[in-house]
């Protein structure tokens, strides 16, 4: 299995913007992608096309930013086959980026406090 | 980080995403940068007519107003308009990305936004607003407001249109004598003094000042912008002129310098208006045989002994609101039939 966070885009993201910034920066992410995932999941129920379509790009413009690129690869692909297509899949669609993002969360709380 | 020197700008961040907007203030910011932010479109629009900002970095998808309206909304407005965009987006499809442009947008960043990349594409922006701001700046000195407000909505282009106006000549009589008998610095003060009253009492009503040379000048009114009255707006400047130099004589003579005294010529009609010269340089002017008749209606005051002439047309325009004193048909030296021309007193008839 391949790490969850990229280690060279983690590494340029706090050379360029320094270590403190980045400690505030994960942080960030970590209070606001559990909102990015309900949001999802609430989408996915009303199937809400707009908003799902944004938490979507959301997560996977922040996993991105981390390096966390399987979340992201998998964030874009639920963006781009939309909530009528993601709904079709059953009631486990959201899995696979649910779990995704715990391993990133965990790896991301360890990356802090080095 | 420090290689390419870009003068410190005030910035909006407009994106709804909290991670985004904290990293992207936080490039900025280090690259010494003020920045403000908006967490959606709505909040943008509301900041950039409140403050002035010297460029907007745009996420396209956010909520309540996303970025696409945010660039609309932007074209609209006469005062945005200039304002440069970069758009910061991860939007998926290279349509999205044109569409962007078409609206009006300078750049586009992918996201996430590369620091090298967002610090150089933001200083090619920066450089183009500062040339653009001062080119406007030049414009406003150098064009009537009117002119520089035509060039700016709707371009440039050589070529003109017919117009209805009002065309007005006057100059210093005996100017050159006086300008033999006191210094250089002196006579350029007085005709920067005489130009500036003349262009107050010009544009007060409604005027514009197309040709200045060295101790005369060109009035249109009517043009750029169609002016109603503009016959009875060009005579009634011509009045104040001339109580503008009586002030400025009496001025002259506490100073004991000897007065200066003017003439005016108007004359009323269609003539053609717009941009003349060349691609590199051209200025807005109006010609015709309109024009020719003003100018010559003007040489004439230095004959006929009167301070304000005007032609026929320009006389019938005023009904029996002002006295008017006809002078004769005068034939004028390229112009084929005699003329009837008519003499106004500098008071309000």
């Amino acid at each position: 299995m391949t790490a969850a966070i990229d280690p060279e885009t983690f590494a340029a993201l706090r050379d360029t913007t320094g270590s403190d910034f980045v400690r505030e920066l994960i942080d960030t992410f970590l209070q606001e992608a559990p909102g990015m995932l309900a949001d999802l999941e609430q989408a996915l129920a009303a199937l809400d096309a707009d908003r799902f379509r944004r938490a979507a790009h959301s997560l996977k413009s922040n996993g991105n930013t981390f390096g966390a690129l399987a979340l992201g690869a998998l964030a874009r692909e639920l963006e781009l086959s939309g909530v009528a297509e993601i709904s079709d899949r059953g009631a486990n669609a959201l899995a696979p980026v649910a779990a995704e993002y715990a391993r990133v969360a965990t790896a991301l709380a360890g990356l802090r406090d080095d | 980080m420090t290689d390419v020197h870009v003068a410190p700008a005030r910035l909006l961040v407009a994106d709804d995403n909290k991670v985004n907007r904290l990293l992207l203030t936080r490039n900025l910011e280090l690259q010494g940068h003020t920045v403000a932010c908006a967490e959606n479109g709505r909040v943008a629009l509301e900041l950039l007519r409140r403050e002035r900002f010297d460029l907007v970095l745009l996420d396209m998808e956010m909520p309540e107003l996303d970025g696409f309206a945010v660039l609309e909304e932007m074209k609209r407005d006469l005062a945005l308009r200039d304002t440069p965009v970069i758009v910061t987006s991860s939007l998926e499809g290279l349509d999205h990305v044109v569409r962007c442009i078409e609206l009006g947008a300078e750049d586009y960043l992918g996201k996430p936004v590369n620091p090298v990349l967002l610090r150089a594409r933001l200083s090619a922006s920066l450089e183009k607003k500062r040339l653009r701001d001062q080119q406007k700046e030049l414009l406003r000195r150098f064009a009537a407001p009117e002119v520089a407000a035509d060039l700016e909505q709707s371009g440039f282009a050589l070529g003109g249109r017919r117009v209805h106006a009002t065309v007005m000549f006057t100059d210093i009589r005996d100017f050159t004598p006086l300008a033999e008998a006191q210094p250089p610095e002196e006579t350029i003060e007085l005709l920067n003094n005489w130009y500036a009253l003349m262009f107050d009492a010009i544009s007060d009503e409604g005027g514009i000042v197309t040709l200045m040379v060295g101790d005369g000048l060109m009035a249109v009114f009517g043009a750029p912008v169609p002016l109603p009255g503009h016959e009875e707006r060009a005579v009634r400047a011509a009045r104040e002129m001339m109580a503008l130099v009586a002030l400025f004589n009496q001025e002259r003579a506490a100073a004991g310098k000897a007065p200066i005294r003017i003439g005016i010529g108007i004359a009323s009609g269609e003539m053609i208006a717009g941009y003349a010269g060349t691609k590199a340089r051209a200025t807005y002017t109006c010609i015709g045989d309109t024009v020719n008749l003003a100018a010559r209606i003007e040489a004439h005051t230095k004959v006929a002994g009167h301070g304000i002439l005007v032609d026929g047309a320009t006389r019938a325009a005023l009904g029996d609101r002002f006295a008017a004193e006809p002078i004769g048909p005068v034939s004028f030296k390229g112009i084929a039939a005699a003329v009837p021309v008519f003499a106004l007193g500098a008071a309000p008839g």
